[in-house]
């Protein structure tokens, strides 16, 4: 299958490893990717800040980029619900644009979305020997309802110990430029989501979005606490690396 | 990005974040309301299709608002209520100070209205010199402290118990000790006196059915009750959103209410009530008086963006799910509805006011979105609202300036890219091993923000595009 690879402005410029383990992991399971390069973001900060216009320039030029694109996958569900969800209603007012952003918004996938519900994905060659618990990011799972992708692929994986995180469906208090506006009550907000994490006792926190995690691990660091936080990709490319047989 | 100067939110707020009483009693309530919400929702069972239901009805209800409204106020007035229409609080509150002075009363007794908060009409009737008393616990607690309600179901979570213990004990000029029962039993016996002696009885309206022109109350301590039957005068005080157009429509708010608000499968106290008592009816007011109020309602109708703010049924529900609420409280919002309803609401009821602060004050999670009994998209509402407040120039011309570089930046691929190289470069230039990195984020100002409290990820060697250009031309790559 086709898959063209939409890194995310934060998956290009800071975790690039990311962005790449996403892309072997869907050449690992047959996909042959593509990295089309007039990408950059999906407007999402302009339009959280309140800047439409902004917003739409940014958006444009990314459904132009995956015009001719079948599947495009990912490893954000904010990202992919800011297409989903906001696209269509930042382009209502132009009929064209609107079934642009709307056919555009059909073929946008969150990475373990489209692992499990478009190639089918329930079992994983690969071993994760490790302590794990999943913080299911809020726009995936609430604009996306993504729920139990993720789960069923970290189920998949050997030796891997999925442990429950209280309160999971709490937001971390990222919120992107909420993060940096009010940042006292953000930093109060990751501060609870951070204490259920160190509860669980886990070596790792998974989850489906760089800035959710980017917000979670930067808090972590602060405080100096053991827990390492991974994208859902890194984990697939680790546990499936490892899973390969000798 | 805070260009501007410290903000009354910014204030307010590092307030509640200081008041770790205030956080605890906040948590442990909402968490306490979220449980029993899902027991409640569970045990009905198809819980998502409850909410299509309602959702439906309060769509339809408010698309056909003008027909219902005139059908509910034939009812009402045919039945013998008087019916009055107020087109702002002002006027609100002149309706009600006549209605008083009309019947010379010195005494007023109220069940808990949000909508009384919001038309602030306690301050207008205590300037006429007549005594006002909440007589639902909580709101008494917040209106004998001289504060607005933390919650909107639940008004003094905030209060400890020896504040109310000091509360009560100023109100009767007499000892109590502090435990629930004698400060239970005091608001009992005082509250009884009070309903005794009060002329005119002012409540709130959950819903006003258009076919019968009844107005319904949902109460848990019985107070409502006592409000509408002891005084001869009742005033309703009635949002103009406020209408179901059946019984059978009720039904469905009757399941949806209770349940979305504190996890009860049924109210306490259920009132419903068609007009003065009759001839042969021993309870009631012989005198009603329901007062249609408007204050900026009428304004969202037919607007795409914000309409759907009027289906709201005041359960609070999506106070108990906000991550914001959940760490400074009600009065941080500085508004009488507060959480992501409040942070709505507020700014369309009072448009001259800029949205900005309120609106900010969300991560857009739409976790009130999910736990919303009749669906309003208020996380969509809060983006809508601070595009608004853009177009209406309440930014600083700074962030405007940021964003319109943004914009440039982040839809030119080759652009972006030589921005990204030009930060590498600037990192390993001024952060080297990353002992300089503290003096180089305090000097960054607008990412102040976020490391005042947490590590700065530094920008990775190369992009992927970069990463990318090798790994499809490996022998060029190793030479760059």
């Amino acid at each position: 299958m086709k898959v063209s690879f939409f890194s995310t402005c934060l998956g290009d410029q800071l975790y690039p490893e990311v962005a790449m383990s996403a892309v072997r992991v869907l050449e690992r399971l047959g996909c042959e990717v593509d990295l089309p390069a007039a990408q950059v973001c999906c407007g999402q900060p302009a339009l959280n800040s309140g800047y439409q216009d902004e917003a739409r320039t940014v958006a444009r030029r990314l459904i132009e980029t995956f015009a001719d694109a079948e599947h495009v996958v990912a490893p954000s569900g904010s990202c992919s619900g800011m297409i989903r969800h906001y696209f269509p209603q930042l382009f209502k007012h132009d009929a064209g644009l609107l079934r642009e952003a709307e056919s555009f918004a059909s073929r946008v996938f969150e990475l373990s979305q489209f692992l499990v519900r478009v190639l089918g994905i329930h079992q994983l060659d690969g071993s994760f020997p490790h302590k794990v618990t999943y913080h299911p990011s809020c726009h995936g799972a609430r604009l996306l309802g993504i729920r139990e992708e993720p789960l069923i692929l970290l189920r998949a994986i050997r030796d891997l110990e999925l442990v429950p995180l209280p309160k999971a469906d709490d937001c971390c208090g990222f919120g992107g430029t909420f993060a940096i506006k009010l940042a006292s009550i953000s930093a109060a907000i990751v501060d609870e989501k951070v204490a259920h994490i160190s509860e669980t006792n886990a070596h790792y926190v998974v989850g489906t979005d760089l800035g959710c995690l980017m917000n979670i691990t930067g808090r972590m660091q602060v405080k100096g606490l053991p827990v390492q936080g991974v994208h859902m990709a890194e984990l697939l490319d680790r546990a499936m690396s490892k899973g390969a047989p000798a | 990005m805070s260009f501007g100067p410290t903000s009354a939110l910014d204030t307010r707020t590092s307030v509640a974040l200081r008041d770790d009483f205030l956080r605890s009693a906040v948590r442990f309530t909402v968490d306490k309301l979220r449980g029993s919400k899902a027991i409640s929702t569970e045990a009905l069972g198809s819980w998502e299709e409850w909410r299509d239901r309602g959702s439906a009805i309060r769509a339809h209800t408010i698309a056909n608002l003008d027909h219902y409204l005139e059908q509910f106020s034939a009812n009402a007035t045919a039945r013998g209520a008087r019916v009055h229409f107020a087109s702002d609080a002002e006027e609100a509150r002149r309706i009600v100070v006549d209605v008083v002075r009309q019947r010379a009363a010195r005494r007023v007794v109220k069940s808990k209205s949000m909508l009384s908060e919001e038309i602030g009409i306690n301050e207008a009737l205590e300037e006429t010199g007549v005594d006002v008393v909440e007589t639902d616990l909580g709101e008494w607690i917040v209106q004998l402290a001289h504060e607005t309600p933390s919650h909107i179901i639940l008004p003094a979570i905030h209060k400890q118990r020896s504040g109310i213990q000091a509360l009560f004990e100023a109100e009767g000029h007499e000892k109590l000790s502090p435990e629930t029962k004698v400060l239970a039993g005091y608001a009992r016996r005082r509250l009884r006196q009070k309903f005794q002696q009060a002329e005119v009885g002012i409540t709130g309206c959950n819903f006003a059915i258009a076919e019968t022109g009844s107005v319904v109350l949902f109460t848990n301590e019985g107070n409502g009750r006592m409000v509408t039957t002891l005084p001869d005068t009742h005033i309703v005080l009635m949002g103009m959103e406020r209408i179901v157009p059946t019984w059978s429509d009720l039904e469905v708010m009757a399941n949806l209410l209770p349940r979305s608000a504190t996890g009860q499968k049924l109210t306490t106290y259920l009132n419903i009530l068609s007009g003065p008592k009759g001839e042969l009816e021993v309870d009631g007011a012989g005198d009603v008086h329901i007062i249609i109020i408007d204050n900026g309602r009428s304004r969202l109708l037919g607007d795409r963006d914000f309409q759907d703010v009027l289906h709201c049924i005041r359960c609070g529900a999506c106070l108990n799910v906000c991550p914001v609420y959940r760490h400074i409280g009600g009065h941080a919002y500085g508004s009488v509805y507060s959480g992501p309803i409040g942070a709505v609401l507020t700014p369309l009821l009072r448009p001259t006011a800029p949205a900005g602060e309120l609106a900010n004050a969300s991560t857009l999670c739409g976790a009130c979105y999910e736990a919303c009994p009749v669906k309003i998209p208020l996380h969509d509402m809060l983006v809508q609202l601070r595009r608004k407040n853009v177009e209406q120039g309440h930014t600083a011309p700074a962030e405007k300036v940021a964003f319109q570089v943004y914009a440039a930046v982040f839809s030119t691929s080759w652009l972006f890219q030589l921005v990204g190289w030009i930060a590498r470069w600037l990192q390993r230039l001024f952060l080297g091993n990353g002992t300089r990195r503290r003096w180089l984020t305090r000097w960054m100002g607008p990412l102040r923000g976020w490391t005042d409290y947490r590590a700065l990820p530094p920008a990775a060697p190369r992009s992927l595009h970069a990463l990318w250009k090798r790994r499809k031309a490996p022998a060029e790559g190793e030479r760059s």
